[in-house]
């Protein structure tokens, strides 16, 4: 028969953007054994790995295939003297951090949210607010243990390059990752001291940033792009290290080390979608922008609001409706700062609705064929899905590209295949090796179909 | 793979050289997309290819009829077999005809109906399974606010049409979960050589827009779009006008 007969088991797979859902068989195995079991059965349509589902775009979905959900590979070990940390790849960088902070240690990399996994962390070879310092996810992993298409079970250190090199940002297209070896970060408190200071349009956030970033470990500026005219680009940056013992109040002092984050509110179903639209966003941004300090410097707070600050509220992604909503983030390199005047002009003046952006400057880049970052700036945004952003989202690629930049392939959820090729310049290696180590395609998802990765 | 944007990469026009299909097929390319297969009576369709070669899309023609109904599985498969993934199957097959001559010929009336209802239905069953496989994927069928409420000048037609909504809108709720979706089309009068010998309606429109709709329809993952969209609130009221007045509708 041409149709499958097990269509019933499928489920709608959709990214945290909720824009293209389509349909696929998911799996959940509880082993590295059940994991190889699902490769080795895979149908005509292939099969893709799925961490938490916080890719924004269609990186974890593979449609009319199947989607074996990680999140059932759990556990951990922790080397307390040095801070090596092997892990399943379906751990939580949540569970991560309750298991490691009230040992003196903090996960290499933390991005915007705990809620992403292990497998997902090194598929998308994720950069922090520490990336102009420490590098990606990557830069800190040793060794891990993948599942090759061929059913074949490899540990992959760096003396295996390509095939390490191929997987850290592969968005999950060399295998299944089931386990990772990585370096964690000491620290001696649960708290971040902080440094806040204005800056009152774009020339001035990167001038900031240029000067003082080295001074922090940590550094990130949100940015108000509905800001106009001389205002345009205006930020608050927020930058800060890891705080000592000595600087914790009497009552945060007695543990210092305490970390336990709740989730209080979740957007209720029924949330209205048109809650986020230009002119509530822009008084949020206006209030937000106001409410910050000139300049405030040393202030302590605890971990989770310095680097989760949207962990609190539990699928905020729904704000933004049925119709769901895209994040942009490109990268361009140092040197192409009037193209990001202009994007910051030309997104300004659209007036499309996003919230604060985010922009980073970010350091070397890790040797990760499909890997993300590079030295330059990176700019965050969301985009609701309208007709008028089509136009957008196409300038935008346009003039990312024409600066030598790039899009980050687990945001991404508009781009073209061409694009790609002049934005990754090694995913010729990379599709090469895939033929090698999968010559029938068995690793699939929508964003490989729609990026001919 | 369609984008977040509702952007289509791949199209299969069945009635390849319908005006509507092929206005649609163009708006497709301009926003992106790559790839069209074109079915048509004949198996060419010159024109058609041309112009969809010249926007920047590689484009196949395939021969199709759509009464040969016993054809139609084998040949949709066909098609997703040599195109790979398909984002959009456009279903225009339709044949306006003549209702005082369908009165007279009773066999020509119903071999209307299979041109405007049953073939549709071949097909379109065929292209949900493999939609369905897929996983994801729209089947745009082409109704007509005819087949809202019959209508006394065109009634033959217009029950076709009657029919071909509803399987449209029964199969959307068939696929209802599976990443397959259809949107029915409900133009109103529309410009071209089909309904040229008909006198224009009010709220007449152009092939293109009726393209337009389609992509924005896409972008919205609607099931039923209106050409124009005022005349979802037209027919509201009109479907309860007493049935003596209906009756006496001028077109
Ligand atoms: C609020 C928010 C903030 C974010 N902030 C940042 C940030 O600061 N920096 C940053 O870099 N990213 C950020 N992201 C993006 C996120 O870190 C990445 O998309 C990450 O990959 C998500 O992990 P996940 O476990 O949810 O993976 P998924 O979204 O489920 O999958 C993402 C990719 O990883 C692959 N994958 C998942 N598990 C495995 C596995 N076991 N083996 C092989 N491949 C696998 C999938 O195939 C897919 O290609 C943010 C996302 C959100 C929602
Ligand atoms: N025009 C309007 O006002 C209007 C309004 C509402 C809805 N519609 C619907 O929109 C659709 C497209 O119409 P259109 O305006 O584009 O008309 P069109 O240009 O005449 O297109 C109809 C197409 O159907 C094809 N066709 C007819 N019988 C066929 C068969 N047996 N096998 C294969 N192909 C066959 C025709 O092929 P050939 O090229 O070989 O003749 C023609 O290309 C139709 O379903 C129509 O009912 C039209």
């Amino acid at each position: 028969m041409f149709v499958e007969a097990d269509h019933a088991q499928r489920a709608l797979v959709s990214g945290w953007g909720r824009t293209v859902p389509t349909a696929a068989t998911v799996r959940r195995p509880r082993s590295v054994a059940e994991t190889a079991a699902i490769l080795g059965s895979a149908g005509p349509r292939g099969v893709i790995a799925r961490g938490l589902g916080r890719a924004y775009g269609d990186a974890a979905q593979n449609a009319g295939g199947t989607v074996i959900d990680c999140t059932g590979l759990a556990g951990m070990r922790l080397d307390p003297e040095t801070g090596v940390v092997t892990a399943a790849a379906g751990m939580s960088v949540d569970a991560l951090l309750r298991a490691l902070i009230p040992h003196g240690w903090f996960v290499p990399v933390s991005p915007g949210t705990r809620q992403v996994t292990v497998g997902g962390a090194i598929a998308a070879d994720i950069h922090g607010k520490n990336h102009h310092r420490d590098g990606s996810f990557s830069e800190a992993l040793s060794s891990l243990r993948l599942i090759l298409p061929s059913g074949e079970h490899r540990l992959v250190d760096r003396s295996d390059g390509r095939l390490f090199q191929a997987t850290v940002g592969g968005m999950g297209l060399t295998g299944v990752i089931v386990e990772a070896t990585f370096r964690c970060i000491p620290i001696r408190t649960s708290r971040m001291r902080v440094d806040t200071v204005r800056a009152a349009n774009l020339e001035e956030a990167l001038a900031l940033m240029a000067e003082g970033d080295d001074a922090y470990r940590y550094s990130v500026a949100w940015i108000d792009l509905l800001a106009r005219g001389p205002a345009l680009g205006r930020s608050v940056l927020t930058r800060g290290d890891h705080a000592e013992p000595a600087e914790l109040t009497p009552r945060d002092a007695v543990d210092p080390l305490g970390f336990d984050p709740r989730v209080r509110l979740g957007v209720p179903p029924w949330a209205p979608s048109g809650l986020l639209n230009p002119m509530t966003v822009r008084a949020f941004n206006e209030l937000w922008f106001r409410r910050a300090p000139r300049e405030r410097r040393g202030e302590i707070q605890p971990l989770a609001g310095f680097f989760h600050p949207l962990d609190a509220l539990a699928e905020w992604n729904r704000l933004y409706g049925r119709r769901g909503f895209l994040q942009y983030q490109f990268l361009l390199p140092f040197g192409a700062e009037g193209t990001l005047q202009e994007i910051v002009e030309r997104v300004s003046a659209s007036g499309v609705a996003s919230f604060l952006a985010v922009l980073k400057r970010l350091g070397a880049a890790s040797g990760g064929w499909m890997s993300f970052p590079a030295p330059g700036w990176t700019l965050t945004l969301d985009v609701p899905v309208r007709p008028r952003v089509l136009g957008l989202t196409r300038d935008l690629d346009a003039a990312v590209l024409a600066a030598g930049g790039r899009v980050y392939l687990a945001k991404d959820s508009v781009l073209r295949a061409d694009a790609v090729e002049r934005m990754y310049p090694r995913v010729m290696d990379f599709r090469a090796l895939r033929s090698e180590i999968d010559p029938q395609r068995i690793l699939r998802s929508d964003l490989a179909r729609r990026l001919e990765l | 793979m369609k984008n977040a944007l509702g952007v289509v990469d791949s199209v299969v026009v069945l009635g390849g050289r319908s005006e509507i299909g092929r206005a649609i097929a163009r708006r497709l390319v301009r926003d992106g997309a790559s790839r069209v297969v074109l079915a048509v009576r004949g198996g060419a369709a010159a024109d058609a290819a041309v112009e969809l070669g010249e926007l920047g899309a590689t484009v196949t023609v395939v021969d199709f009829d759509a009464l040969d109904v016993d054809s139609h599985e084998r040949l949709v498969r066909s098609i997703f077999a040599s195109l790979g993934d398909v984002d959009v199957v456009v279903s225009a097959v339709g044949e306006l005809g003549d209702q005082a001559r369908y009165e007279r010929e009773p066999a020509a009336a119903a071999a209307s109906v299979r041109t405007n209802l049953v073939g549709h239905v071949s097909t379109g069953l065929a292209v949900a399974a493999c939609l369905r496989a897929q996983g994801h994927g729209t089947l745009v069928v082409l109704s007509s606010v005819a087949g809202i409420r019959t209508r006394r000048s065109n009634f033959v037609y217009g029950c076709a049409k009657a029919g071909l909504d509803g399987f449209a809108l029964g199969l959307a709720d068939a696929l209802h979960g599976t990443g397959a979706t259809v949107m029915a089309v409900r133009p109103g009068y529309v410009h071209t050589a089909m309904s040229a010998h008909v006198p224009p309606a009010p709220m007449s429109v152009t092939v293109e827009d009726v393209a337009d709709a389609v992509a924005d329809g896409l972008r919205r993952g609607a099931v039923v779009v209106w050409v124009p969209q005022r005349l979802a609130g037209v027919f509201a009221v009109l479907r309860l006008l007493p049935r003596s007045v209906w009756r006496r509708m001028p077109t």
